[in-house]
């Protein structure tokens, strides 16, 4: 073929491909109703979702949890963790007479928690933390009467909590070791004031230092040595944007159904155009889509969000690698839609086979659940999930301010997830329409 | 123009050949009718000649290209008018009859001129810009016959091309393809409307059960046969009475 001839073909094949993305884009604009549901849906989505998770992502002092608490001890120990609980502003205590009365009105979804202190907790609790002082004291001598020391057998006292059954394991834990942390405190200060009373001759004197001595403290990244504190909109926008351009599967699909069905397809099918021109045109214009709708997210983040109480959506200095990630995830997303849009056949197998496989994906990708948190082998699994691969390289940008080679591994894998998609559609259309 | 060689068609899990060691020559220029009853093969056969569907054996040639080996010449001199409307209906005439057109490879201003005078001559110019959608049986059959006639194939096949229309429509239709015709097309078409045929082909073949049982000019075929008055006795005689449902 001369260099004229490869000249003329190329030209064609640009104004078959031009000609395919214009008539897409016709289609596309034709469906009014399809355009806003393509758009509003998404950003709908996104404001629901960041406003429902706001919560989870303030601190524990901002929200107030009205909580059942039956005294049965009435004692220090009990006064001590009523303080405490008053005084942590997570909780609003309630108290109540009666274990049984707690009990009913949590197990009947009125209240997420009750606690219960048994019966002389605090006498027990300075009986047993004296016995084992003592006890101590008395192995080195320390003690007067060292031989005369009896064990008494004192039982063990459990403060009893009851949850909802309908409240979330995350919270139930986070409560647990919140109390678990609060009671092992007041066992230890127990500890150093008995101490204190045996070796102290004067009372006032402070032998023991009480506070804790390990602290911690979270190290953020930085960026222009101001930390990024993560908050519900770094996290939700991301998510839920990918979720939004994985969703282009179900119209794509259809669009390619349709084709099948009218008609249209069957006339393309004798035409001297050839498959991959046919999807070209589709991988176009939904990218597009897929932009303006990524555009649309960013834009409620920073204007819409704030104008409702949410965090800002801090894009500075992010813009273009977030628009390189939006672009490979669309075109992940887009590769998808072609292939499952080439192998159905019914509108009724494309719609909610895309809508489900969306789904799946995004559980995959710890879109709503963390993959950290899930089991070791769907943890594996999510590895393959191209949502994963996405949502980690917008976490990279968004909160973890990295550059562009940091983000190569993970569009390459998106990117090479959209050639093996229209590989396999491309092939799977010959096959099945081989003449 | 055409020559078909023992061509032959067995769909996957059937039990008989849709079409079966069939041999046929079709004349440059000719009209060509393909007339049986439902489930003849006759779609079957044209599906064949235009790529749609892969022959379980034999082999046939357009114009001495061979189908197996010029794939791409040939979808280049054959045009195709579906018997289902393949446009999209949410676009307009002229946005269908331009997308089709550019996939056989014309643009511009030859484009713009084919689509133009193709609307012209089948009565559409003034609806050019309305949705499909909207069009009447007849009108969309008509854009579909120019959507396969933009390119100015050599070949022509048309499955049941006045399927559905009013008479005026279909002696537009009939008309603009004897146009297309004397232009030096070659046409192929099914049919069920024997009167339509018996005036429009120049030869017709009879086909039942994917064989063809007789062809020939339609004159000569009604003469050669006793007590048939028109193609119609012709094809019940050879044909037979019975009904020819299947699922």
């Amino acid at each position: 073929m001369c260099f004229w001839q490869e000249r003329v073909m190329h030209f064609e094949i640009m104004h078959k491909l031009w000609a395919s993305t214009y008539k897409e884009l016709l289609l596309l604009l034709r469906d009014l109703g399809g355009i806003a549901i393509l758009f509003v849906m998404p950003m709908l989505l996104l404001i629901v979702i960041t406003l429902v998770q706001d919560s989870t992502f303030k601190t524990i002092s901002d929200i107030t949890i009205p909580v059942l608490l039956v005294d049965n001890d009435k004692g220090e120990v009990s006064k001590n963790i009523i303080d405490n609980l008053s005084e942590s502003n997570s909780f609003q205590i309630l108290q109540k007479d009666s274990e049984e009365e707690a009990k009913e009105a949590v197990f009947a979804g009125k209240y997420q928690l009750a606690i219960v202190i048994p019966e002389s907790l605090s006498t027990s609790l300075q009986k047993k933390v004296n016995q084992n002082v003592e006890g101590i004291l008395s192995k080195f001598g320390l003690e007067e009467d060292s031989l005369l020391v009896k064990k008494e057998t004192i039982p063990v006292k459990e403060v009893r909590l009851y949850f909802d059954p309908a409240t979330q394991v995350s919270f139930k834990s986070s409560v647990k070791n919140g109390i678990d942390k609060m009671i092992s405190k007041i066992e230890t200060q127990s500890i150093y004031k008995a101490f204190q009373s045996e070796l102290g001759e004067d009372e006032d004197e402070s032998i023991f230092d009480t506070e804790n001595f390990i602290a911690f403290k979270e190290i953020l990244p930085t960026k222009n040595n101001e930390e990024i504190v993560p908050n519900s909109a770094q996290h939700n926008v991301p998510a839920w944007t990918l979720f939004a351009i994985f969703f282009i599967i179900v119209p794509l699909s259809i669009n390619l159904v349709k084709e099948k069905n009218q008609g249209t397809f069957v006339r393309l099918r004798t035409q001297p155009v050839n498959y991959a021109t046919v999807l070209g045109g589709k991988t176009i214009v939904y990218l597009g889509v897929c932009l303006i709708q990524f555009t649309l997210m960013l834009l409620v983040g920073i204007y819409i969000f704030p104008a409702i109480g949410l965090p800002v959506v801090d894009v500075t200095g992010k813009l273009f690698l977030l628009y390189v990630v939006a672009i490979f995830s669309g075109l992940a997303a887009i590769g998808l839609g072609l292939l499952l849009g080439t192998i159905a056949k019914t509108q009724e197998q494309a719609a909610p086979f895309g809508a489900t496989t969306v789904v799946i994906l995004a559980a995959l990708g710890g879109v709503w659940v963390p993959v950290f948190v899930m089991p070791k082998f769907m943890q594996l699994i999510s590895k393959i999930s191209p949502m994963n691969w996405g949502l980690e390289a917008f976490y990279d940008v968004f909160l973890r301010n990295v550059s562009f080679v940091k983000i190569l591994p993970e569009i390459s894998l998106l990117l090479l997830f959209f050639l093996l998609t229209i590989l396999i559609a491309i092939i799977y259309n010959r096959s099945k329409n081989a003449v | 123009m055409i020559q078909i060689n023992q061509l032959s068609k067995k769909y996957k899990g059937a039990e008989v050949f849709s079409v079966k060691d069939l041999d046929l020559k079709v004349e440059k220029g000719e009209i060509y009718g393909l007339l049986g009853p439902n489930g003849a093969g006759k779609t079957t056969l044209i599906s064949m000649l235009t790529s749609l569907l892969k022959p379980t054996s034999g082999t046939f040639t357009i114009d001495d290209l061979n189908f197996k080996e010029h794939k791409n010449e040939l979808k280049q001199l054959i045009g195709i008018v579906p018997q289902e409307y393949a446009l999209y209906p949410t676009l307009t005439a002229y946005e269908n009859l331009e997308y089709f057109g550019s996939m056989y490879g014309i643009n511009g201003g030859a484009l713009k001129k084919s689509i133009q005078h193709h609307l012209e001559i089948m009565g559409l110019s003034k609806f050019a810009n309305k949705k499909t959608a909207t069009f009447s049986g007849g009108m969309k059959r008509r854009v579909n016959l120019i959507a396969g006639i933009l390119h100015q194939p050599k070949v022509l096949f048309l499955d049941e091309p006045t399927v559905g229309v009013d008479v005026q429509s279909k002696n537009v239709i009939i008309d603009h393809l004897k146009y297309l015709n004397k232009q030096g097309t070659t046409i192929v078409y099914t049919s069920h409307h024997l009167n339509e045929a018996e005036i429009f082909c120049t030869r017709v073949a009879i086909i039942d059960n994917g064989e063809i049982i007789v062809e020939g000019v339609p004159s000569e075929l009604i003469n050669n046969h006793v007590a048939a008055n028109n193609l119609e006795d012709v094809f019940l005689a050879r044909t037979g009475n019975a009904l020819r449902d299947y699922a």
